[in-house]
């Protein structure tokens, strides 16, 4: 295990910053939005945490098609990395989502096609985790950790479909919002930067948190070969 | 393929052959689903208080309920006999593409799954004079839905039934993965029996199919990652 690279101290540091800044632009640049206050400034880190997850979970399924071709464990490696660091992000988004709605909606949760699949979404990643820990082989635990993230990718937007037709009152601040949304509003010039550089420092803490995990997945995987070796 | 093998249908029906068989002389697995099935009717009876009011709107999601849970029950079973056995290496090594194992267990699942369904359906109608069930399209709904959650079914609970965990597991695992199809089901199913137009149901039924296509091609084609060693 080489020592750990200058580059990712300076990602650290980076991260930090952007977070403190993106904190500060949310909390204090931006506009108090008009009909909802201040708890409009949730937002900012809601998509932002949200727009992380939906990423990190796209990679899971992706390195996981590659995994599947290439029987690479380094592939394995990168979505158990990208599926941990993106359920945690997920959960902070419906975390945050549900702080928005208590005033903006009068309720905690609702089951609204995007809090549903939000929470479909975040189920079947803890499924991913209970199936990778049930199985010992680390090559077995690749493939169906692979073929589950696959799985999970696909039904995703699919339930998301499905449970439209029952109704939505989330709002569409990028794109048209259907008519029942509720808490919907335009963005300023300034809540538009805010907004951008949220997404920015999210994507960069992101990156940081993807490559801690993937060292501490190489460890791992040596731990596994020393106990391996042990027992022999 | 070798030149020597079965063809992909002749094998996939010795394997449902099989799997009938052993079930029709064991009988335990249908019995277990059946009597699984008429306790959780049961239990739905007096949880949800079903009087005739409460009965009108949630017909569907009551069957839908215990048809995925009696499901479960089948899909483990159905594995477990395999693997418990060695009867799963014996089928690996059989000079027959691994599709038709997949497709061979899907089948049998399915008909499990049906013969359950053919007999709780007219037991539920009797128990609470609901008639409308036996509509053609909601019994159409019923296999397009029994199909979808075979599918990915199979596929998973030939992965549970191989980690430390296994009954446990196939639920948790199933269960999300499967939202779409329960939903879409219990959609276009309670939209029938509400007698709701076709354009109403048109809909989820198409989710439906669109789910139904979709995971039988990608179960059928990455089954093999499941059960190589």
């Amino acid at each position: 295990m080489q020592s750990k690279p200058i580059a990712l101290t300076i990602l650290d540091i980076v991260s930090v910053i952007v977070l403190g800044v993106s904190t500060y632009l949310a909390l204090f640049f931006a506009p108090t939005e008009a009909v909802m206050g201040n708890v409009q400034r949730v937002f900012y880190f809601h998509v932002g945490t949200a727009w992380v997850g939906m990423v990190g979970f796209v990679l899971a399924a992706v390195s996981g098609i590659i995994y599947l071709i290439t029987k690479d464990m380094k592939w394995d490696r990168i979505e158990v990395a990208a599926v941990e660091v993106s359920t945690m992000f997920f959960f902070l988004t419906i975390v945050l989502g549900s702080i928005w709605a208590r005033p903006a909606w009068n309720t905690w949760w609702t089951w609204d096609p995007r809090l549903t699949t939000a929470a479909v979404t975040e189920l079947i990643y803890v499924a991913y985790f209970m199936l990778r820990a049930g199985i010992e082989d680390p090559e077995k635990r690749a493939r169906f950790g692979a073929v589950y993230t696959l799985l999970g990718g696909l039904s995703a937007p699919i339930t998301f479909m499905v449970i439209r037709l029952f109704r939505t009152i989330h709002p569409v601040v990028i794109g048209g919002a259907s008519a029942e949304a509720q808490g919907g509003f335009d963005m300023t010039a300034d809540m538009r930067t805010t907004f951008f550089f949220a997404l920015f420092a999210f994507t960069v803490l992101f990156v940081d948190f993807m490559w801690h995990r993937l060292r501490v997945g190489k460890l791992e995987e040596k731990v596994e070969q020393l106990k391996l070796k042990v027992s022999m | 393929m070798k030149t020597s093998a079965p063809s992909l249908l002749k094998a996939t029906f010795a394997i449902v052959q099989k799997d009938l068989a052993a079930e029709f002389r064991s009988r335990e697995l249908l019995s277990a689903m059946l009597v699984f099935s008429m306790l959780v009717i049961l239990i739905f009876n007096f949880a949800l208080e079903l009087n005739i009011d409460a009965r009108k709107s949630v017909t569907a999601g009551v069957l839908w309920t215990t048809f995925a849970f009696a499901g479960t029950l089948g899909l483990n079973r159905s594995m477990a006999v395999e693997k418990d056995r060695g009867c799963m290496d014996g089928l690996l090594l059989a000079p027959v593409d691994r599709s038709a194992i997949f497709f061979g267990k899907a089948i049998s699942n399915l008909a499990f799954m049906l013969i359950v369904e053919a007999i709780v359906i007219p037991l539920y109608a009797m128990l609470y004079n609901e008639t409308r069930i036996f509509q053609p399209e909601f019994l159409g709904v019923l296999l397009l839905g029994s199909i979808g959650y075979i599918a990915v079914g199979t596929l998973l609970s030939a992965m549970s039934v191989q980690t430390r965990t296994r009954d446990v597991l196939l639920p948790i695992l199933l269960f999300p993965v499967a939202v779409p199809v329960l939903l879409a089901s219990v959609k276009a199913s309670g939209g029938i029996i509400a007698n709701a137009t076709f354009a109403e149901i048109l809909t989820p039924l198409n989710l439906l199919i669109v789910y139904d296509v979709i995971f039988i091609a990608v179960s059928f084609m990455i089954f093999e990652f499941v059960v190589e060693e």
